[in-house]
């Protein structure tokens, strides 16, 4: 048994705080250096480990984005990642959730893994909706939140999916999308051996003429959502302190403002 | 910006994974290992994880150097010693320890030992100072008396940096008590030869995070093969490692002082005095100037000194000991002059600049005081004037 796992990766802005220019409402990224959205970290890390865990099992990175993306594909190499694959062409530029999941589907199709490991969300977009998305394209089975592998096989897998009140186990037969959470594990440095060897393994760039897409389905003319305007929301005024000598008095205060302000 | 020293893409690689270790791992971790004096073996881990044990021991033996280890190996010293100055000892540590293998022994001890420690699966240690032998390395009395193939250890060494926590020990002991200095030899002792135990732990007031531990022999018998060069050359190797080590030192002197003066310079900024930041009155200005140009030239003085020890595999005697000197002087007094600039703050445990200062006063005292130091570079200033008559 070995598997053939698929991380998707999405360089992000290093930032949590977007910055957002009011004029053209697009993100700033003068002087923000680009990462690998932290979340992935999770899901590139799992990779490696299972890749350990389970010989001759091999970790590819799959990315959509401009050729600076490299970089980031770079650094996945330099802590165990295989194979990196960069998805990067004018056509799929100014893609939505549904557009990007169906190119990196695309994309899959040629790669035919095992398991494919997102992360839960980006950072910048943050909607979370890519991971499924892929799924949904391709007809696999989805797991999100995802902060376990406690077993895998060719056949099947058996995950801890993280819950607010506890945690589900979930058996998914694979092949499968799943979307780990930062619980997952803790994410290595990597090593000078990894950092050479990144240095010498080529970037395989697929653009839309390695595909098999439809092109109505790519970039902004295959996106049924467009962002009409992207801000960042007004910040709330400090609140009051109502002072008094005691409750009874602070209570007055309270009622005689919510009457002025036509509260109550 | 920083200056150029003319590194290579790897050597750039090597420095900026120590950065990146020092800043995750070290740096959260520092204040812990300081106040509870315990040996900070998950970043050690990492470090080995990183593979940056290799960085001093060339590839036929399982590490990364290609004729540059010690320039590599000040390179890691330095970026951890930015963060910490005793975390970044259990890496010089086996540095030293190292050194009499690299640079002495034969190929066949070389592949026995070099691997395990490039991979980081075994640390070292270096073992030369007894309680009545510190400066006057050559007043040892740690006795190894031949019998038939093997050698009976008998003896207590004091001050032994990784004691404990390293498996592989480089040991001088005397072997012909008739021929002085020419009488030591060095063995290698590992942890765990019967006869072989670790003493004291000494309770000490920096680099905390670094085990200084008695070693303790008890007719402790080693086989004959584990000599590094032959019987009467252990001063030679221990004086060949101080040559090749002490740029190390430096560094590690350096990365402290480098450390406290960014951690000076922010506090500086930020400090509000008078309606302003501290960093705007001229006093400290030119007092960070000052510090900044010193840690400059000890950086370049090290670098420099490093690379001629690389190549050609010359010594550099009288450079490795001003490297040593210059720094660990330079950096006791920036530290207390970023004491100075964070004020009585500075002077709190809850701030980590007093640290810094506690970890560089070390640097002044081992590997031979700076009072030894001034006596090798005048030494070496008298004999080559004398060889110019
Ligand atoms: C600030 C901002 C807001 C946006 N809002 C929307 C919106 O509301 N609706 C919309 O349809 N589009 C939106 N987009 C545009 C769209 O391009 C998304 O950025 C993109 O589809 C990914 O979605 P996400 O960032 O939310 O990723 P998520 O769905 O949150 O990402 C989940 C995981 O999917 C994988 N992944 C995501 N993108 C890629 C990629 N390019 N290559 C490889 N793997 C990837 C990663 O593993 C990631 O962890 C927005 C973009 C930005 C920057
Ligand atoms: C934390 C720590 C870690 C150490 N790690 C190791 C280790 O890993 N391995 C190891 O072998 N040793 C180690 N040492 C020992 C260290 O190398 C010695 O402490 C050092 O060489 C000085 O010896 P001493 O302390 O006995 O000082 P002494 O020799 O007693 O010196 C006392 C004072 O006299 C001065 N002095 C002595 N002789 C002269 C002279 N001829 N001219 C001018 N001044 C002189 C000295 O400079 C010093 O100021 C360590 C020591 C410490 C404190």
């Amino acid at each position: 048994m070995a598997l053939n796992i698929v991380v998707c990766m999405k360089q992000v802005p290093d930032t949590t705080e977007v910055r957002i220019n009011p004029e053209t409402n697009t993100l700033i990224r003068d002087g923000v250096d680009s990462i690998i959205n932290p979340f992935d970290t999770y899901a590139i890390e799992e990779a490696v480990r299972l890749c350990e865990r389970v010989e001759g099992s091999k970790t590819t990175i799959l990315s959509m984005g401009p050729p600076q993306v490299e970089s980031s594909l770079k650094d996945a190499l330099s802590v165990g990642a295989d194979e990196v694959v960069l998805l990067s062409d004018r056509e799929f530029a100014g893609a939505d959730t549904w557009a990007t999941s169906y190119t990196l589907a695309a994309a899959m199709k040629k790669l035919k893994p095992d398991l494919i490991i997102t992360g839960k969300q980006a950072i910048d977009g943050d909607t979370a909706q890519v991971g499924p998305g892929i799924a949904v394209h391709l007809d696999m089975p989805q797991v999100c939140y995802v902060s376990k592998i406690r077993e895998i096989n060719d056949e099947v897998a058996i995950v801890e999916r993280l819950l607010e009140d506890g945690h589900e186990v979930v058996e998914v037969k694979l092949p499968a999308v799943l979307t780990v959470v930062k619980e997952i594990n803790e994410p290595r440095l990597p090593s000078l051996k990894g950092k050479m060897k990144a240095k010498k393994t080529a970037v395989t760039v697929w653009t839309n003429d390695d595909l098999d897409t439809d092109p109505e389905c790519l970039g902004l003319t295959g996106s049924p959502t467009q962002v009409s305007k992207i801000f960042s929301p007004p910040k709330r005024g400090g609140g009051e302190m109502i002072d008094g000598e005691n409750a009874q008095e602070k209570a007055e205060t309270v009622v005689a403002k919510l009457k002025e302000l036509q509260v109550i | 910006m920083e200056l150029d020293f003319g590194f290579n893409e790897e050597q750039l690689m090597i420095r900026d994974l120590a950065r990146q270790i020092a800043k995750e791992k070290v740096v959260p971790a520092r204040a812990k290992y300081d106040e509870e004096q315990k040996f900070p073996w998950d970043v050690i881990n990492q470090i080995a994880a990183s593979d940056l044990f290799g960085v001093f021991i060339d590839t036929e033996y399982g590490g990364c150097a290609e004729g540059n280890g010690i320039t590599n190996m000040c390179i890691v010293t330095e970026e951890l010693s930015k963060a910490c100055g005793g975390i970044a000892l259990a890496f010089a540590g086996t540095g030293l320890g190292t050194l009499p293998i690299i640079l002495s022994a034969s190929e066949e001890q070389k592949q026995k030992y070099l691997p395990d420690i490039a991979s980081g699966k075994r640390l070292a240690a270096f073992g030369l100072t007894e309680p009545n032998a510190g400066s006057d390395a050559a007043a040892i009395r740690t006795t190894a008396v031949k019998d038939g193939d093997d050698y009976i250890i008998n003896g207590t060494k004091q001050w032994i940096t990784n004691g404990g926590d390293a498996e592989i020990y480089t040991v001088f002991a005397v072997t012909d008590k008739t021929k002085g200095a020419r009488g030591a030899s060095c063995f290698v002792v590992e942890l765990g030869t019967p006869g072989f135990s670790i003493g004291k732990k000494e309770d000490k007031f920096g680099i905390r995070a670094s085990s200084t531990t008695e070693l303790i022999f008890e007719d402790c018998r080693v086989p004959a093969t584990d000599m590094i060069g032959k019987p009467g050359t252990g001063f030679m190797t221990a004086m060949k490692t101080f040559d090749a080590s002490r740029p190390g030192v430096g560094s590690q002197a350096l990365g402290i002082a480098a450390g406290a003066l960014e951690l000076a310079v922010d506090y500086s900024r930020e400090r509000i005095q008078f309606g302003k930041p501290v960093s705007s009155n001229q006093g400290l200005q030119w007092m960070m100037a000052d510090m900044a140009m010193q840690v400059e030239a000890a950086r370049a003085l090290i670098y420099a000194t490093a690379r001629t020890i690389d190549n050609p595999k010359g010594r550099a005697t009288k450079f490795s000991a001003m490297s040593k000197c210059f720094a660990s002087d330079m950096s006791v007094q920036v530290c207390l002059d970023a004491i100075q600039i964070f004020g009585g703050y500075g002077y709190m445990k809850e701030y980590p600049i007093e640290k810094y200062l506690r970890d560089a006063k070390i640097t002044q005292i081992y590997e031979g005081t700076n009072q030894i130091q001034r006596d090798e570079i005048a030494s070496a200033l008298i004999k080559e004037s004398a060889q110019r008559k």
